[in-house]
């Protein structure tokens, strides 16, 4: 393939062309929300500002607002346990947000293991580390199918004796202990075996908030699609590049520049690395493919 | 041809597609039962885990709870702690050591309010039906009040003095003249609070509050206890039985200076 000359950083391109900040707002403006949906948890136990009580499983906000995870509570429906209203409530309100703006904006904007696998990610990048073992993209929802049947068979929340995402935000909340390990084993399963392997493979919370926001309107289009120069640099950052062809190229076969496939996780990070400002946030019914 | 070339490697991607998911779903299938295992492995009979107030029985307990930690954080005396990894008690779930911080055993219940899902069930509203697990005086050897000192802390510190537990009066045999005051807990009444084994002043608690599975002995189901049913039925169940004579050694009774007489009435 004769790639145009590639520049050393991924990226280079963009700074040169829109400056840093420009190149990594999104980013920044997603650890922002990361930290601070954290930080929140974090200024009741520290501060004893109980804006908000609980951890991303279940909480309570402001002392009305129920808020607790679906997928969870559809496991514990799954193991025979008929869940308290104020669950059920809870579940339906955060089933609802993300059904409007994209399932997995749970994995880049919240939660906390986003930001580990993302360093992953980057410095596999930073080291050129190609190899990777290839794993079936199903096997995530083959784990989500699992994370459900099995509760039927045992009659408790299988998954939840080793889901690292709640286990690393209910440590930095309630005391971490040994649960470091699992974090690191991630951070080290990323880097070395398999490139974007947790999240993009194996996580069921992923899989499972990809489906919530298959139908929901915000959505990243390669609007200005017939400008890309072919540069490669949004494959690089993506971590589901997978989604992005079919929109970026789809226009000789008549396909939207939407990218609609739900694994796409919101991020923005396409927007912030394209030098040519190809990618925007936009409606998922402005699909219209060019004329 | 083209569409043929199509065809095949359309042939060709399902079958990939087909041993990927094999691959996928028999290595899921290994995992979910993996993770069963471990699962029943990390059960908590752990004795010194107890559960906060409300707690459905453990099998429920672990389909229901979410590991939120809100019942934790609502716990005003920080009792209750979130398990971590392997600690002996299921990873997230909460549970509190008597013997370090006891439950206070709050008149509103506040874990319980707090708990989104039912797993602390809701409808316990008075604190003294909390069942968390039961005292046990489980080292009758260290225990001060067994050698015939006078302790009575646990008893003393019992929100149920008197009910819960007991002082029950025996006779000292090493010294002949004096009494043991030995605390009696009343499986019935305990919450399991934990305060006696928090406050017992030995070095390792003599009394420990236990999970009732593991403290509780159980009746074979056809075992009556021939006392009570004469009381429920108000009346000898079996009349007119032969009244043979106690057996007692015929010198020591003349030593005791009881008359070998027909057994009591
Ligand atoms: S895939 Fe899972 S671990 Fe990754 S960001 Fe999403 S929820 Fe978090
Ligand atoms: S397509 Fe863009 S927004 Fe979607 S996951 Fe990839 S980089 Fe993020
Ligand atoms: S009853 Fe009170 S002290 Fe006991 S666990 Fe609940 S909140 Fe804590
Ligand atoms: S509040 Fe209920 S669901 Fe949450 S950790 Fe406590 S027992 Fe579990
Ligand atoms: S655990 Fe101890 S202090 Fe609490 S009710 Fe039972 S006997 Fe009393």
């Amino acid at each position: 393939m004769s790639a145009p000359a590639k520049s050393a950083v991924i990226g280079q391109d963009a700074i040169v062309e829109k400056g840093w900040l420009k190149t990594h707002q999104w980013l920044l403006l997603r650890r922002v929300s990361q930290l601070s949906i954290l930080g929140l948890f974090l200024l009741g136990p520290l501060a004893g500002i109980w804006w908000i009580k609980g951890n991303l499983s279940a909480s309570l906000l402001f002392g009305t607002i129920p808020m607790a995870d679906p997928f969870l509570v559809l496991q514990t429906f799954f193991s025979g346990h008929q869940p308290e209203l104020t669950a059920l409530a809870g579940a339906l309100i955060i089933f609802a947000f993300y059904f409007i703006v994209g399932g997995r904006v749970f994995c880049s904007w919240v939660c906390p293991v986003n930001i580990v696998t993302d360093s992953a990610g980057w410095l596999r990048r930073r080291l050129g580390l190609r190899k990777s073992t290839q794993l079936s993209r199903s096997l995530r929802y083959w784990i989500l199918i699992m994370c459900l049947i099995t509760p039927l068979f045992t009659g408790y929340v299988v998954w939840e004796l080793v889901n690292p995402v709640s286990m690393l935000h209910r440590g930095l909340l309630f005391g971490m202990g040994m649960g470091w390990t699992l974090i690191i084993a991630i951070f080290l399963f990323d880097l070395f075996i398999s490139r974007r392997g947790w999240c993009g493979h194996i996580c069921p919370m992923g899989a499972f908030y990809s489906l919530v926001g298959k139908f929901s309107p915000l959505k990243v289009s390669a609007a200005n699609r017939s400008k890309c120069n072919d540069c490669m640099d949004c494959y690089a950052v993506c971590p589901e590049p997978q989604v992005i062809r079919p929109a970026l190229k789809g226009e000789a076969k008549g396909v939207g520049p939407v990218i609609i496939a739900s694994d796409c996780t919101n991020c923005g990070r396409c927007i912030d690395i394209c030098a040519k400002d190809v990618f925007h946030y936009s409606s998922r019914f402005a699909n219209e493919a060019e004329k | 041809m083209a569409t043929k070339k199509a065809n095949n490697q359309q042939a060709l991607s399902r079958r990939q597609f087909l041993t990927d998911s094999g691959h996928a779903a028999c290595s899921v299938g290994l995992l979910g039962l993996g993770l069963g295992m471990y699962g029943e492995q990390s059960k908590t009979h752990a004795a010194l885990a107890l559960r906060p107030p409300g707690a459905l029985i453990e099998d429920d307990f672990l389909g229901a709870c979410v590991r939120c930690g809100l019942c934790v954080e609502d716990c005003p005396y920080d009792t209750l702690k979130l398990a971590r990894l392997f600690e002996p008690v299921t990873t997230g779930t909460p549970y509190f050591d008597a013997r370090k911080v006891p439950c206070e055993m709050c008149d509103d219940i506040p874990c319980v309010k707090a708990c989104p899902t039912g797993a602390l069930d809701p409808q316990l509203t008075n604190i003294d039906d909390a069942r968390m697990g039961v005292a046990v005086l489980i080292d009758r050897e260290t225990c001060l009040n067994m050698q015939g000192l006078r302790c009575d802390v646990c008893y003393r510190v019992c929100p149920l003095i008197e009910e819960a537990i007991t002082l029950n009066l025996l006779q000292n045999t090493r010294t002949g003249v004096h009494a043991i005051f030995e605390p009696v807990v009343h499986s019935d009444i305990c919450t399991g609070c934990g305060k006696c084994e928090h406050a017992c002043v030995l070095e390792e608690a003599a009394i420990k509050v236990m999970p009732r599975e593991l403290a509780k002995g159980e009746l074979g189901k056809h075992y009556r206890w021939g006392w009570e049913e004469k009381e429920k039925a108000g009346k000898e169940l079996v009349p007119d039985i032969i009244d043979l004579p106690n057996r007692m050694p015929s010198n020591s009774a003349e030593k005791l200076n009881i008359a070998p007489t027909g057994g009591k009435k």
